[in-house]
């Protein structure tokens, strides 16, 4: 008996192992059926980049969006072919011991010639592996390092840090969001806390708070604007709070609509449960531009990231020997948010969006193409704090590196100094 | 006794070409042509300098994991814990070197206290888990993986909290220490030659230490008897404690050394699961403490090697992690196999 019970355990444990290992493989493997046809009409040498993501590559968020942009090149550029590792963040259980530089040589080794670090977590490692390898371009999505206007500008000649202006996309889910509540409580379901998160959450609070006083008609002070943040761009399960948990709570406590701040879907998939027990309430997922079919009848839109265009554009000076380094903050494109080949960053209406809403949206788009700058002052911080003052508009640096959320916006701020 | 060699020698060879056998099927119906498949790891393990690195990188914790978890089996004890001793290491490390990071202290010397941080971190872990089982009854395998979770919660703590970057709340991590805090490492790579050379000197100690010391006997007789041991005259309590005293020490080495040479900031999830993959290396080479080197090795290479599987295959990288398990499970049932057939015969 005494020594059957550690026998026992022994089986148990490997078993787990076996178990959580396959756990990870989600959506494995299907066998490369596309196989890379274009390859005999290339020129001699086909482009082969590698893109590093921080989640997976149907996660129907933040790297898919990547991966599609990266399946758009392919297609843009006769013979290119893209190289991928999926879920590289900080302390990925795939990767016992590697660092994302590490990765990023891995690729190399297969061909690659510019590599793609999708995420603010590969931040750091992008610059250490840009400066190690001076041959190899590289693609800090979300970065700041070769921004001159920026607080760490850090010359990198082989790097381009690319960022869509996801600020108008939020103000659009603020918006949406606004028009449609009818408790008048928005929940957001924010990611970690850092610049960039605390500005989007601030821009959706900024669309949701012209809408509801501008086209509502209502005061200020009836909206609630809750941010709760689960520690990381997605679930890890044990390490960050838990997403589902999360919604769960906003749409229990009289929250009716939840705005994604994080790479996956669980704010519309929780949405979609209650509304079939018959609640209320409504989602607006993020990043993915196909995210209102995970639940159409909860869906307002999706305000996401179309990264395709600017690769494409990046890639080709990589090939053609006319790279400059820099930083690139792109926009939507104003006559069509929604082009594929031309807007960095779009909006897609939900089926759930009803019909007055969705022409109050298009109204809303078009004043913001005419110009409708929603951070112009005056804008107070969430600690009171005058920030941008009355009538003078934000400049990139400040809306970029916002320090806390705003005035009437509830949840942890975390003010950097 | 010979034959009993070569009957074991079959059963262990026939499990491992049962997990290959396995693995092969897997990777067919995976879509991956195996041979290929196989070629891949090879290559991504050893196909360049830098993947060798990378392999010895991911070599020098499982080295120490295993040497430590070798002493407490060798005690009879089931160190589950051994995950939250290493992530404890790595917080005390960091502790150590955010002390005395803004001083005049060398940095040779707040890198070397670093260490030694760690291991106290480590040590003290699992001296708790320890005490739980001396003084309070509780099974250590319990006691451990209620202090893995702990230190979880720790790290998380210290991340989001008092450690955390200036106006960030992110898992991310602590900030990177300044480049003066890191363990010297190979020109151009991220391998320190202290780490490989640390985690070696442990499984000699190891090796030396069960194989040619009246302390190992008593400590493996602690393991196969207690009660035995104790009517002997062995002090039982403290060879158990001393087991994990050493344990937790190596395994805070490790944590300190993910902290100094690798991440050079404090994360969640810093253990990555080699204080796990430890106990399954000393389960794999029967707790034959010759073996460890190059069965941790061979582990080592697969972690790396497989990453090739994503890129060329597409395949989930974590196949690694199938294979492993794979590996200890079915040698483990060949070794209960062949006990129960033996007795039979």
């Amino acid at each position: 008996m005494r020594k059957l019970f550690p026998r026992l355990a022994a089986l148990a444990l490997a078993l787990m192992l076996v178990l959580s290992a396959c756990g990870q493989a989600p959506a494995a493997t299907e066998a490369p059926a596309a196989a890379p046809a274009a390859t005999e009409a290339a020129p001699s040498e086909p482009f082969v980049f590698g893109v590093i993501l921080i989640g997976a590559r149907n996660d129907k968020g933040y790297s898919q969006a990547h991966y599609e942009a990266g399946l758009y090149v392919e297609q843009k550029i006769p013979g290119a072919k893209m190289l991928y590792l999926e879920n590289v963040f900080s302390g990925s259980p795939s990767y016992p011991g590697q660092t994302t530089s590490q990765l990023a040589s891995q690729l190399v080794d297969q061909g690659a010639k510019l590599i793609v670090f999708n995420s603010d977590d590969m931040k750091d490692e992008a610059l250490k592996f840009a400066k190690e390898n001076p041959n190899i371009y590289v693609i800090g999505a979300s970065d700041d390092w070769t921004w001159k206007d920026g607080k760490t500008y850090t010359p990198s000649p082989n790097q381009i840090d690319i960022m869509g202006r996801m600020e108008y996309g939020k103000m659009m889910a603020g918006c949406a969001a606004a028009l449609t509540s009818k408790t008048g409580k928005i929940g957001y379901l924010g990611p970690l806390i850092n610049d960039e998160t605390r500005r989007l959450a601030a821009s959706a609070y900024l669309g949701a708070k012209h809408c509801w006083t501008e086209m509502l008609g209502k005061d200020a002070s009836e909206l609630q604007f809750k941010v709760t943040w689960i520690g990381f761009w997605f679930n890890i399960p044990g390490v960050t709070a838990d997403p589902t948990q999360v919604a769960d709570d906003f749409y229990n406590s009289g929250y009716d609509v939840v705005i994604s701040g994080i790479d996956t879907t669980e704010n519309i998939v929780e949405a979609k449960k209650m509304h079939d027990a018959g609640k209320e309430v409504w989602a607006l997922p993020y990043d993915f531009k196909d995210n209102c079919n995970v639940a159409p009848d909860v869906c307002l839109g999706v305000p996401y990231f179309n990264w395709g265009p600017a690769y494409l554009a990046t890639m080709k000076t990589a090939i053609d020997g006319t790279w400059q380094e820099g930083f690139q903050w792109n926009g939507p494109d104003w006559a069509d948010i929604n082009n594929p080949d031309t807007s960095a960053v779009g909006f897609v209406k939900g089926d759930a969006l009803s019909a007055e809403n969705s022409a109050k949206i298009d109204e809303f788009i078009a004043k913001l193409a005419g110009g409708l700058d929603l951070w112009t002052g005056p804008i107070n911080l969430q600690d009171g704090t005058n920030y941008i003052a009355d009538g003078k508009a934000a400049t990139d640096a400040e809306v970029w590196y916002l320090p806390q959320l705003l005035e009437g916006m509830e949840g942890q701020s975390v003010p950097s100094n | 006794m010979k034959k009993n060699i070569w009957i074991n020698l079959g059963f262990q060879a026939g499990a491992f070409l049962l997990a290959l056998l396995i693995t092969t099927l897997i990777l067919i119906f995976a879509g991956a042509p195996p041979l290929k498949a196989y070629g891949s790891i090879l290559s991504g393990a050893f196909g360049s300098q830098k993947n060798l690195i990378a392999v010895l990188i991911s070599w020098s914790p499982l080295l120490l994991t295993t040497a430590g978890v070798l002493i407490t089996f060798a005690a009879g004890l089931w160190n589950i814990g051994i995950e939250g001793q290493m992530t404890l290491g790595a917080i005390f490390a960091t502790w150590g070197l955010r002390l005395f990071q803004d001083t005049n202290v060398s940095p040779a010397l707040i890198i070397a206290i670093g260490l030694l941080f760690g291991m106290a971190g480590g040590a003290l872990w699992a001296a708790l888990a320890g005490a739980l089982k001396t003084f309070g009854g509780v099974n250590e395998i319990f006691g451990g993986l209620g202090l893995n979770f702990v230190a979880t919660a720790l790290t998380i703590y210290l991340v989001f909290g008092p450690w955390k970057r200036p106006g960030v709340g992110s898992m991310s991590g602590t900030k990177p220490f300044d480049e003066k805090l890191w363990l010297s490492t190979l020109p151009g790579t991220a391998l320190s030659p202290w780490g490989i050379g640390l985690s070696i000197l442990a499984v000699i100690v190891v090796f030396i230490l069960l194989r040619g010391t009246y302390f190992g006997l008593k400590l493996k007789a602690v393991g196969k008897n207690m009660r035995s041991a104790f009517m002997l005259g062995v002090p039982t309590w403290q060879y158990s404690m001393f087991a994990f005293l050493l344990c937790g020490a190596f395994a805070g080495l490790a944590g300190a050394i993910q902290v100094e040479a690798v991440y050079h900031r404090l994360l969640p999830n810093i253990s990555n699961g080699y204080g796990f993959l430890g106990l399954l290396v000393a389960m794999l080479i029967n707790y034959q403490a010759i073996w460890v080197i190059p069965i941790a090795f061979f582990f080592a290479a697969l972690n790396v090697g497989s990453i090739q599987l994503q890129i060329v295959h597409k395949m989930d990288s974590s196949f690694a992690g199938v294979l492993q398990d794979l590996l200890v499970l079915l040698i483990l049932l060949g070794q209960g196999a062949r006990e129960r057939l033996l007795k039979k015969a």
